[in-house]
């Protein structure tokens, strides 16, 4: 009998495999999902003119935030920055360039980028600013926006129990954009509340498989950007 | 909250019919659900992925890792199922969604809406705000009559960017119940202790009276 392969590394190590200049698609919806950990050893490493994608942009003092605040993001495709007033001011001082998506939109230019296909044709947002510049296609008669898939070199990953091999499990609404990051990208960086053995996760309940995922990281401590926000 | 909100939100609980699929957009929105019966058929939905929404929590009863889509600690309901986030706008686009209730800067009288762009102001991103304007079953905003200005909100044409075209049905306010129709405005219902002449005044486009007595709210 063969066995899955060991992906499991060391926070360090697989972060430094992100070269400067990278694009990078984050996981999370608000704080729920992202990979608060990984983000901070990106911003101790310091790499620089990123391109993020991400949903959000966090809040103030929180996960993206930490890199915009370092100077490291040239910039970032996203669907809403609003609760961070930060990057609200960055876009409006010219200090990052922001292209907004719609969020169901932002989600299957993902999927689409993971799922090797070019892109997704939609009327979602026709006639409105996000139309600007994008192709029309008629379908059956109809106008729809051909929406560009996204694929990232780098895809850092929050789930909360992972395998040696990859194997990711989600809790709750912390899964949102994990999944469908996990496979778009060329590496694939998994942080995990919980490492364990193969077979730990039940088969019917894998959310994203391990073929999917290059490395694995343990975290050793759920630090206190994981936790409640009290508002 | 004045009590003329508070009552519109109370007539607005009433749109939702048993058996809907709904999402309730941030703010006025979410306090809908506080005016639902225990016990009545609905399933809640939000953008992150999350079907079977129960009562909001506390921050020290709360899950860390079970928000809405406006950051609201929530809780689950026997039959809840969580999704990813592709699954959840999937839901919305393909006709799932029976309602939404959205918030709204401006409505135009052919029901365009816009609720996600003050150019020069406030520009942060529209969210998941034009999936569920352009593509829920039924759209109806919740909003006050007149801005904090005092100026009318519903217009013959909105002047900010669009969130959607043509997409809202119904329009709850602290002082009406206005339908949006082929023929414009149509006033339904009045709030207590209001004259149509008032409502007409407020409102900056043409308003259908309807023949007969006005319902109260």
């Amino acid at each position: 009998m063969t066995t899955l392969p060991d992906k499991s590394a060391a926070m360090e190590d697989a972060v430094a495999a992100i070269p400067d200049g990278a694009t990078v698609m984050l996981g999370g919806f608000g704080v729920p999902g992202t990979p608060f950990a990984l983000i901070r050893e990106l911003v101790r490493q310091g790499q620089k003119d990123l391109t993020v994608i991400k949903n959000d942009a966090n809040e103030q003092g929180m996960g993206v935030d930490h890199l915009l605040a370092s100077g490291q993001v040239r910039k970032l495709i996203t669907t809403h920055i609003g609760l961070n007033p930060r990057a609200v001011a960055m876009l409006n001082a010219g200090e990052i360039e922001v292209e907004f998506c719609a969020q169901g939109i932002l989600a299957e230019r993902v999927r689409a980028g993971g799922a090797g296909l070019s892109g997704v044709l939609t009327d979602i947002g026709i006639e409105t600013e996000l139309a600007k510049g994008k192709q029309v296609v008629e379908v059956d008669g109809r106008p729809a926006l051909l929406e560009r898939a996204l694929r990232a070199d780098v895809a850092l990953i929050h789930a909360d129990c992972a395998d040696p091999f990859g194997n990711l499990a989600y809790v709750a609404t912390a899964r949102n954009f994990n999944p469908m990051m996990a496979m778009a990208a060329n590496l694939v960086i998994a942080e995990a509340e919980k490492l364990v053995p193969l077979g730990g996760i039940a088969p019917d309940q894998v959310h994203t498989s391990g073929a999917f995922v290059d490395r694995v990281v343990e975290l050793q401590s759920v630090s206190e950007e994981y936790g409640v926000v009290r508002r | 909250m004045s009590d003329a909100k508070a009552r519109m939100i109370a007539r607005a609980a009433r749109e939702i019919a048993p058996g809907m699929v709904v999402n309730l957009g941030i703010g006025l929105p979410t306090k809908v659900v506080d005016h639902l019966a225990a016990g009545f058929p609905v399933c809640l939905h939000t953008e992150n992925g999350m079907t079977g929404i129960g009562p909001s929590l506390p921050p020290d009863r709360a899950d860390r890792n079970l928000i809405d889509a406006g950051g609201a600690y929530v809780s689950p309901v026997p039959g809840s199922a969580y999704f990813d986030s592709a699954a959840s706008f999937a839901l919305v686009r393909s006709g799932r969604l029976d309602l939404t209730m959205l918030g709204a800067f401006e409505v135009s009288q052919n029901g365009d809406l816009a609720n996600w762009k003050i150019p020069g102001k406030f520009s942060p991103g529209a969210g998941g705000a034009i999936e569920l304007a352009q593509k829920a079953r039924r759209v109806v905003v919740l909003t006050t009559h007149t801005d904090r200005a005092g100026q009318p909100k519903l217009l013959q044409r909105c002047t900010l960017p669009l969130t959607a075209r043509g997409c809202v049905a119904r329009i709850f306010t602290d002082m009406a119940v206005i339908d949006v129709t082929p023929q414009g405005f149509a006033l339904r219902e009045i709030a207590e202790g209001l004259e149509p002449e008032q409502v007409i005044a407020a409102t900056g486009a043409p308003l259908c009276l309807p023949e007969g007595d006005l319902p109260r709210f």
